[in-house]
């Protein structure tokens, strides 16, 4: 399931939902608001998303992980609104019967969500200016 | 046509608002961007953007119908 969530990402409950007799693995990936960018000082960030189109494509590389590695279940939460340095922006959980499948498939799932996902960051910089990546 | 137009990210800053509701000729996507730049003078050229029109992605040439919700999404940046 993919989430888009305004408030702070609850990774304690995420991955009980992921957990299952069968699984011997659990890989996560944690995306943090990281204080520079391209050498620029960043003070915080501002996600904003295109919510419904989001949950669709989300939802679609999720099930796409699922079809192409050998796994048992997967999850992702991103945030949007207004982020401190060090807040966790996104999250990703894949389970599996074995750890390759859960590496390959949570690497598959954020690299997707990033080219893919109809989310945006406008970065906020030391000394008040401020800019949107469009890479 | 009547149709209404979400805005997001460096367009929504560009055309100063979130949304709006309006009338055009403009039949495709193609069209009515090309309309939409010209009013708001967005820089963004076609081959930036991507297009969703009720919340799918379509392409460029997509047939618009009256009351659809059409966006023009710029390169995204999660994560």
């Amino acid at each position: 399931m993919f989430h888009i969530s305004e408030t702070a990402i609850d990774t304690a409950a995420l991955a009980r939902e992921l957990a299952q007799a069968r699984a011997g693995a659990c890989v996560t990936f944690e995306g943090w608001v990281r204080d520079h960018n391209e050498s620029r000082s960043v003070v915080r960030l501002e996600y904003q998303s295109y919510a419904s189109l989001a949950q669709v494509e989300g939802q679609r590389i999720l099930a796409e992980a699922c079809s192409k590695f050998a796994i048992l279940g997967a999850r992702c939460v991103h945030r949007v609104g207004t982020l401190e340095v060090g807040e966790l922006a996104v999250w990703v959980g894949v389970s599996a019967a074995h750890r390759g499948a859960a590496f390959d498939a949570c690497r598959y799932i954020i690299d997707e969500v990033k080219k893919r996902v109809p989310i945006w960051k406008n970065e906020h910089y030391a000394g008040g200016e401020s800019g949107w990546l469009h890479p | 046509m009547s149709y209404r137009v979400l805005y997001f990210a460096a367009l929504r800053d560009r055309a100063n608002t979130d949304a709006e509701s309006m009338d055009s000729q403009a039949t495709d996507a193609r069209g009515l961007y090309a309309e939409l730049r010209a009013r708001h003078g967005f820089t963004m050229g076609e081959d930036r953007l991507r297009v969703a029109i009720n919340g799918e992605f379509v392409g460029w040439e997509h047939a618009l119908r009256d009351g659809d919700e059409i966006v023009f999404i710029p390169p995204v940046s999660g994560g």
